[in-house]
């Protein structure tokens, strides 16, 4: 491996564990070695000003100065530029859940149709940075789609491990861009565990595997856009999906970097987590009380969110229990019907993980646990035309006719 | 020795390098503390001070996440095949 001092990974100084607190090297390595915690990057921002920002691009580089990535673009691998996604006013859905504000941050705008371009432009980087010829990804198929893509524009080849049971549009939206896309037969956790075994035996870059510190480091930019989005201040209240519970964590990593940096004003926010009840083991650990989380053999139609085994469930966990929400469940029925409420509503087709994500807002809700007169910014991470098996058998045409206006009239009353 | 044990890149300095050791014992906690004997100091990176499998560590027994068998009292019967992985990835 390269050594530290060549390599340019701009405001970051370093990697340290999240458990223990040791220290090491920014390099391609992800896990503590005294005691396996997860290795987090750290920053000397130095000064970051809002003008700064607005002055960049109109993607997840304007926050540049905020990543462990080199400043000049010239100095990145070849990008889709992600990012800078729809924050968009929802009073239809509002309406109908009796709140007073609420926003759905849309990310299905990025290139190919998920946050996880985000993700994946700020691992590829690294990547490129650390000399890695090829990339890869254990994927439950966002991933998937994101890394092919992105290793395509890059240049670089890229290996994409999923499980076979995907659904086909996810399957599809990987293979068109020509990565070598290998299908496991197993659940996510059995490719998560092979592709660590990979990442020891292959030089590859592993971008949720030894690139992971920076990858994650990707999701803080959601957090970054809702608060300039809302004119440089912080929602009151955001529900976020769970699936390794990394991308909540770094929403409230992002907002707590605005704050220290005078970007926002200081304020109370909570944090909720959402997941289905068919993968839930973080919303069992939250009410339980543990501090670990216990793996689930995952079965729900919420495909990308079917994480059995979170990595950063723990600290899902705690970030919730600080900021003083919820971390909640939903049956695949309320899924689907979350997925109808937000496009019935707002035009916004979501995948399941939106689904989950919008029945869990509802549920908590009715249950007291979210404050409908708070402002509240929702998550829509993907796009629901990737996952149409997980409604395609409850809604279809309302009715069949002949090419005529008579049956025309007697089907469909004024 | 009867069990082979697979051992990810950051514990290879306690197996001079190796990637998969031997070792023996009806369960896997008896195999961890026979390998103990040869590689002294790869326990305490797997087990925490109680005794128990640190909270980032994922240990397999024939493919099963130990957690979802007996956990540390896992049987290893000859042939078995052990992994130990760092839990964090993913997602």
């Amino acid at each position: 491996m390269t050594t530290l001092t060549t390599l340019d990974f701009g405001p970051a100084t370093g990697l340290v564990c999240r458990e223990c607190e040791t220290p090491a090297e920014l390099g391609a390595r992800h896990v503590c070695t005294e005691c396996f915690g997860p290795l987090e990057v750290k920053y000397d921002f130095g000064v970051v000003t809002r003008e700064q920002i607005e002055a960049g691009p109109r993607s997840i580089w304007r926050y540049a100065a905020l990543l462990p990535v080199p400043q000049n673009a010239s100095d990145r691998p070849l990008d889709l530029a992600p990012g800078f996604t729809k924050l968009q006013e929802s009073h239809n859905l509002a309406n109908r859940l009796g709140m007073t504000k609420l926003w759905i941050k849309d990310d299905r705008d990025n290139p190919t149709h998920s946050f996880k371009d985000r993700v994946v432009a700020v691992a590829m980087t690294a990547g490129k940075t650390l000399g890695f010829k090829t990339i890869s990804c254990a994927s439950t198929g966002n991933l998937a789609n994101a890394v092919a893509a992105a290793a395509a524009r890059a240049g670089i080849k890229s290996v994409v491990l999923i499980p076979d049971n995907l659904e086909q549009g996810k399957v599809v939206t990987s293979a068109v861009y020509g990565t070598t896309l290998v299908g496991i037969h197993g659940n996510y956790d059995d490719v998560n565990r092979l592709c660590s075994e990979i990442a020891d035996d292959r030089g590859y870059g592993f971008v949720n595997v030894n690139l992971r510190p920076f990858y994650a480091e990707g999701s803080k930019t959601l957090g970054y856009e809702i608060a300039e989005q809302l004119g440089w201040r912080l929602p009151d209240q955001v529900v976020v999906p769970i699936a390794s519970g990394s991308l909540l964590t770094k929403i409230d990593k992002a907002f707590k970097e605005l704050i220290a940096l005078g970007l926002v004003e200081e304020k109370p926010y909570r944090i909720f987590g959402a997941q289905a009840t068919g993968c839930n083991p973080v919303a069992e650990a939250f009410e339980k009380g543990w501090d670990v989380v216990r793996p689930q053999k995952p079965n729900t139609i919420a495909k990308s969110l079917a994480i059995g085994n979170p990595a950063d469930g723990p600290y899902a966990i705690d970030v919730a229990n600080r900021t003083n929400a919820s971390i909640g469940h939903v049956s695949d029925e309320q899924i689907v019907d979350g997925i109808r409420l937000l496009a019935e509503t707002e035009g916004i087709f979501a995948e399941t993980a939106g689904g989950v994500t919008v029945a869990n807002l509802k549920q908590f809700i009715e249950r007291g646990q979210l404050d409908p007169t708070l402002e509240t910014v929702v998550l829509n991470t993907g796009d629901g035309l990737k996952t149409i098996e997980a409604i395609s058998d409850n809604v279809g045409f309302t009715v069949t006719i002949p090419p005529s206006l008579e049956a025309f009239r007697a089907a469909v009353p004024e | 020795m009867s069990v082979i044990v697979r051992v990810p890149t950051i514990l290879r300095s306690y197996t001079s390098g190796e990637a998969e050791v031997a070792g023996d014992g009806a369960t896997l906690n008896d195999v961890l503390h026979d390998l103990e004997t040869r590689h002294a100091g790869l326990l305490a990176r797997v087990l925490d001070d109680n005794g128990k499998i640190r909270r980032f560590v994922n240990v397999y027994v024939n493919e099963e996440d130990v957690r979802f068998e007996q956990g540390l009292e896992t049987p290893t019967p000859a042939g078995t095949a052990v992994s130990i992985l760092a839990a964090v990835a993913g997602g």
